[in-house]
């Protein structure tokens, strides 16, 4: 059965520990890029025009570019304790604290459409799949997720924006105003995590049906939806829940391609123009958002972990 | 087991077919290409497939069949040099953690656990600033993020033959911890890592397109070596709502040398580590 006592003693204790293990990631990152950006080659004010020494010097002195790297080190790692992520090379009338707030709610939204899809679709084809194990559309919905893992997304969405958007003009691109703009990038972001979840859903049913426990259900004599339901599923669902946070890195780093493709005015897409611009505050900036929001992922499947599997809570 | 037989294994056969193609286009790229790479032709701009261009030609006229083969060499070169990257760096670091156990191999395994939450594609492009945007940059890049993978297939095979019966008489029977390593425990080993092998290549591919698409691939636009296939695409894509065709044989390209390696990696497991399912 599958109480909340999520609170008990033990419960908290982990809590705290994961929380401390992520907070170390989260410096142990933010220390390493920091170091990275530094001794990477080429600046943030290298242009086609040379600029005078004294502009140079001026500039680094504005940024604090003079100072040993240590006392730069102090300097960004105190802005950060404070949620002040610097001055952006690039963007000189804000912040990249001002950036990263106002385009990481459109990442979200991206991300978390995408991941809602792939629950959506993902679970209740697994679950056909398995239950209707070698037959015709099991196979056919295998073959599609096959095709799916390997179908990269810039591609997905090209031919998505060729059918939809050009051929059939059904939808518009380019624009991020209504809920008719984010099908496309929904899709196009979900497709991967949906084929993945289903095809990993199908296989540990499988695995779980021929079980013993299952065996027990049914000669209990339960319904045969009850048997799937309450004790096949949700014992899967723990091979499911591992790969939830690499799934979460995955929508991550596939919202870049995906913000670029429809042109999407998320944080991905700053990303990227700030690579191509060496705009390094910026990159560092969204950098340590990224792994927070992993870390943050990381830690509720932890949680539901021990929701799912009370073996973890005992530990 | 339950598993559904692999449908047929013709599809198998056409994903080994289809990669020995990529990799003869690979090799032989300038006897086989219908024209000279970088060859460009003022008349023949922005055309469709025709007899004279199998897929068409691009915005300056260049042929796009001999653009794709030539391409071909980039991937290839990258998913093959970062699987092999990956599998001396992955393979010896797992079994050195895996032989040496107790504090050794948790620490080292930490390590990895840290590297593998991180999305991949924001570490290639935090090092691609660090090396520079070029192929041997690129390389040291995705070798540095897929090592993890080998790592633990590796670590996790020494544990279990570690303590099989065979590696003990063998201990017993007084033979070095070299030896043991390399004659007992590698051999065992090998199959797991080698699928693993098949299926880093096509996710460096994946990732050395992907990042050229965006823009921030290898940026070397006139390589005797050819353009990235993510390149290719790119100019395809801001093509689109004219030329649908400048997209459609690169990212064809990409997407079937991806999906032949995965069904390859899948065709191995089931040979050669059918436990691993």
């Amino acid at each position: 059965m599958v109480s909340l006592n999520l609170l008990s003693g033990t419960m908290l204790r982990l809590l705290l520990k994961r929380c401390l293990h992520g907070l170390l990631v989260l410096w142990v990152v933010a220390t390493l890029t920091f170091l990275l950006l530094r001794i990477a080659p080429g600046g943030p004010f290298d242009s086609e025009r040379k600029l005078p020494p004294e502009v140079i010097a001026n500039l680094e002195a504005k940024y604090h570019l003079d100072e040993p790297v240590w006392q730069q080190y102090l300097r960004y790692m105190g802005g950060v304790v404070q949620g002040d992520l610097g001055p952006s090379y690039k963007y000189l009338d804000r912040g990249v604290t001002d950036i990263i707030a106002e385009t990481l709610p459109t990442s979200i939204v991206l991300g978390g459409l995408a991941m809602l899809f792939a629950v959506l679709v993902a679970f209740p084809t697994g679950l056909f799949a398995a239950y209707f194990r070698n037959s015709f559309i099991d196979r056919c919905c295998m073959a599609i997720a096959a095709l799916g893992i390997s179908l990269p997304n810039f591609v997905l969405g090209a031919l998505l924006i060729w059918a939809v958007a050009l051929q059939l003009g059904w939808l518009q691109i380019g624009r991020w105003d209504d809920w008719s703009s984010v099908i496309l990038p929904m899709i196009t972001l979900g497709a991967a995590p949906t084929a993945f979840l289903a095809s990993l859903l199908r296989s540990t049913l499988i695995e779980t049906m021929s079980e013993d426990f299952v065996r027990t259900a049914r000669a209990k004599g339960l319904k045969e939806s009850m048997v799937i339901i309450k004790h096949a599923l949700l014992h899967s669902l723990i091979p499911v829940l591992t790969v939830i946070g690499p799934l979460a890195a995955a929508l991550l780093t596939g919202s870049f391609v995906v913000e670029y493709v429809f042109a999407i005015p998320g944080m991905g897409r700053f990303f990227i123009t700030a690579v191509t611009d060496r705009d390094y505050p910026l990159i560092m900036g969204v950098t340590l958002v990224y792994t927070a929001l992993l870390v943050c992922a990381n830690l509720i499947v932890d949680l539901l972990y021990s929701l799912v599997d009370p073996r973890i809570r005992v530990e | 087991m339950d598993s559904p037989r692999k449908p047929f294994d013709l599809v198998i056969a056409l994903s080994a077919l289809f990669v020995g193609l990529v990799f003869v286009a690979a090799s032989l790229a300038p006897w086989i290409a219908p024209y000279a790479l970088g060859g460009m032709e003022e008349k023949q701009m922005l055309q469709t497939p025709s007899v004279s261009h199998w897929l068409g030609t691009d915005g300056l006229g260049r042929d796009l069949l001999t653009r794709v083969l030539y391409g071909a060499r980039v991937s290839l070169a990258v998913g093959l040099g970062t699987a092999l990257i990956s599998l001396l760096l992955g393979t010896s670091y797992g079994l050195v953690a895996g032989f040496k156990g107790g504090n050794w191999d948790h620490l080292m395994m930490r390590i990895v656990d840290i590297f593998y939450g991180l999305p991949d594609m924001l570490i290639f492009i935090l090092l691609s600033l660090l090396f520079g945007r070029n192929i041997g940059g690129l390389l040291v890049a995705l070798g540095l993020v897929s090592w993890v993978r080998f790592a633990r297939i590796a670590r996790g095979q020494v544990l279990q033959t570690k303590e099989l019966l065979f590696v003990e008489s063998a201990r017993a029977l007084g033979a070095s911890r070299g030896r043991i390593l390399l004659r007992h425990i590698m051999p065992n080993i090998v199959g797991p890592v080698i699928v693993t092998l098949t299926f880093s290549i096509p996710s460096a591919i994946l990732a050395e397109s992907t990042l050229s698409f965006i823009g921030i691939g290898i940026n070397d636009p006139y390589s005797s070596w050819g353009t990235s296939w993510g390149t290719l695409a790119q100019d395809g894509y801001r093509a689109m709502r004219s030329y649908p065709h400048m997209i459609a044989s690169p990212a064809a390209a990409i997407f079937l040398t991806i999906l032949s390696f995965n069904t390859l990696g899948n065709g191995l497991r089931d040979v050669l580590d059918p436990k691993q399912k």
